[in-house]
């Protein structure tokens, strides 16, 4: 099995990566909490993508890439730098939401400080936003790159190849990642696509494309970090399929009974890929039960603080609603 | 002063803003090469290069976002949709995204982009080129949306659409892009946005329009002036967001009105503008006020274009049911 130092990743790096992904999935819960006890309207989760997701953004460089996650990337905009408590800030909708002052749905991720473009409800759109980024990058010469990403059922949509197709004609600085969960709502991999796998699908557009195990941070790690170095050094984009299982129903108002049984649920939390990586740091001698629960703790406090600031914060005024439609 | 068309305008408009900012480019379906369908981007690429006028793949969704993320880095895209009626297949990026990503950002990111776009009827078109399509648009928040009648307003209106800090749609009538020659300033210059214009002053009643029917509501106003009656025209030139001060200030003026717009006749821009008069000026009316529009049909087959279309001599007719109310 692939060991992180070969990546060049110190026990610190790999340690702050499970925290991430340890944060993100407990923040997820969280939020299925506050919504079945009526405090936030709605949660769409990260659950089983945690650690696809960190992975992917310390493959990239924080300090100046861009991205545009999908609305389950909890891990990725973590990594980048959001808070526990902005994340809270935009499940409660209150006015410091920095995402989008609380105008936006949870999981509809925007900074410009954390250069995280805004993301909408219609699915796909970002991937043509993202292309465009990747265009400014090399006009720019600031050997930035956009990251992209989407689901597995979003492939079908005209804009992912609409962009896709324009990043390998101009060969620009792109990542485009698919995390493939199984699942499109309800409907399953095999009515959505007839190919075998989703990165199969780079070769039409004449880019790479590989399909990694989403629940190996590590093969993810990797092959994000192939892809930057690619994107920097002006060899165009890459397509990344990263296979998981979304361990949630869609969203807090799915019920997923009606199109998989818990039996499949139940198998596939087994290769969680927070388990995995959390018994690789073990077996490895970089975690230890003990530090674990120093871990677990830290985050729940720093949830709690997170829950509480939110959920007293004030609610953007009817007033602001007429702010922002036009240029002030 | 040179004497340019109205397209020939529009050319100076975008080669002034290259010129002016390096962050302008211009991009679209054979926009590059081969200077445009209508030669509006001709001679660009090979002034100002490949990386600032480039060609698209076909492709009018991935035209919009591109823009989108390319505006959200500091450039100013001024893409074109070949024809407006394939807006259709960018009516998410435009609407859904570029529209709202100042809102949704909540005010940290904008999207300054012009798509430049040629529509309108009279030039026998085939299905899908000719519509009027300025309605859909006009009922977007975060967007505007501008129409030349002109030469001059084009140039000037362009150049303002380019410089300002929201999505604007500018639509471009064909039938106007070759039509006739104004004097045109070299220099760079603005015409507001937002701010339409009294094309002619009149007393006894206010044609409002925009685009082509300008110059027929114009041609309308000449024949009534035999018969003795004076009319007023409104040259919209921005049809969101809508002067309706202008329009109010001459309904009181005149205290009649007919509103000429080319699209179909429900749910238009013409249906606003009375909504708008009705509102603010009712006290001062003499007679309703009302429209003339093209049918709730499918734009017209082209043996069928010019009984489709409305025309001068349709506005007399109308002015005169208002006059004799």
């Amino acid at each position: 099995m692939l060991k992180h130092d070969e990546l060049g990743l110190s026990n610190d790096n790999v340690l702050e990566m499970y925290r991430l992904m340890v944060l993100a999935r407990r923040i997820d819960e969280r939020m299925w909490l506050l919504n079945r006890a009526g405090k936030i309207p709605f949660v769409v989760s990260c659950q089983g993508q945690e650690a696809q997701q960190v992975a992917a953004a310390f493959a990239l460089d924080r300090s100046k890439d861009y991205t545009a996650p999908y609305y389950r990337d909890v891990g990725v905009v973590l990594a980048l730098g959001m808070t526990a408590k902005e994340l809270m800030l935009q499940a409660f909708a209150k006015a410091e939401d920095p995402n989008s002052a609380g105008r936006q749905m949870p999981g509809h991720f925007g900074s410009q400080k954390l250069r995280i473009l805004s993301g909408s409800s219609p699915v796909t759109t970002q991937v043509p936003h993202a292309v465009g980024i990747g265009l400014a990058c090399k006009m720019n010469q600031d050997s930035s790159i956009a990251y992209v990403t989407l689901g597995e059922g979003s492939t079908n949509q005209g804009d992912f190849h609409e962009g896709a197709n324009f990043a390998a004609v101009h060969k620009l600085p792109v990542i485009i990642m698919v995390e493939n969960n199984q699942y499109a709502i309800s409907v399953p991999l095999n009515r959505q696509v007839a190919c075998e796998k989703i990165s199969d699908r780079a070769i039409g557009y004449g880019m790479p494309g590989v399909t990694v195990d989403g629940n190996n941070p590590l093969v993810v790690y990797q092959a994000v970090k192939e892809a930057a170095d690619r994107a920097r050094s002006g060899n165009g984009p890459s397509l990344i399929e990263t296979i998981s299982y979304r361990l949630t129903p869609h969203s807090s108002d799915d019920n997923e009974r009606t199109y998989r049984s818990s039996e499949e649920v139940e198998q596939a939390k087994e290769k969680d890929g927070l388990i995995v990586f959390k018994q690789y740091l073990i077996e490895n001698n970089v975690l230890t039960e003990d530090l674990d629960a120093e871990i677990e703790k830290q985050v729940k406090e720093e949830i709690d603080q997170a829950t509480d600031y939110a959920e007293t914060a004030p609610y953007p005024s009817p007033e602001s609603l007429y702010h922002g439609v036009y240029y002030e | 002063m040179a004497q340019m068309t109205m397209i020939q305008a529009i050319t100076d408009a975008l080669r002034t803003e290259l010129k002016n900012d390096e962050n302008v480019l211009v991009f679209g379906e054979d926009v590059g090469q081969n200077g445009g369908v209508f030669r509006a981007t001709e001679g660009l690429q090979a002034e100002f290069g490949e990386d600032r006028v480039f060609d698209t793949p076909l492709a009018e969704s991935g035209i919009g976002g591109l823009a989108i993320g390319l505006a959200t880095q500091g450039f100013r895209p001024v893409p074109e949709i070949q024809f407006f009626g394939f807006v259709y297949e960018v009516m998410d990026s435009i609407s859904g995204q570029m529209a709202r990503m100042r809102y949704r950002s909540g005010n940290t990111m904008n999207a300054p982009i012009t798509i430049r776009s040629p529509f309108g009827g009279g030039v026998h078109t085939p299905e899908m080129h000719a519509d009027s399509l300025e309605g859909l648009m006009a009922q977007q928040p975060g967007l505007k949306v501008v129409i030349p009648s002109n030469p001059y307003d084009a140039k000037g209106l362009l150049i303002a659409s380019i410089r300002d800090n929201d999505p604007v749609i500018f639509l471009e009538h064909m039938k106007l892009y070759r039509s006739f020659r104004d004097e045109v300033p070299e220099e760079a210059y603005e015409v507001e946005l937002g701010k339409a214009k009294v094309t002619r002053e009149g007393n006894d009643i206010t044609f409002i329009a925009y685009g082509a029917m300008v110059q027929a509501s114009v041609k309308a106003a000449e024949e009534l002036e035999k018969e003795g009656i004076s009319a007023e025209v409104i040259d919209l030139r921005t049809v969101s967001p809508l002067d309706t001060e202008t329009i109010v200030e001459s309904v009181k003026k005149t205290g009649r009105a007919v509103v000429v717009q080319e699209a179909q006749r429900q749910a238009g821009v013409a249906a606003h503008i009375v909504a708008e008069i009705q509102e603010r000026a009712i006290l001062h009316l003499e007679a309703p006020v009302l429209r003339v529009a093209a049918p709730d049909t499918v734009y017209a087959f082209t043996q069928a274009e010019e009984v489709w279309l409305p025309n001068h001599n349709d506005i007399v007719e109308k002015a005169k049911e208002v006059i004799n109310y």
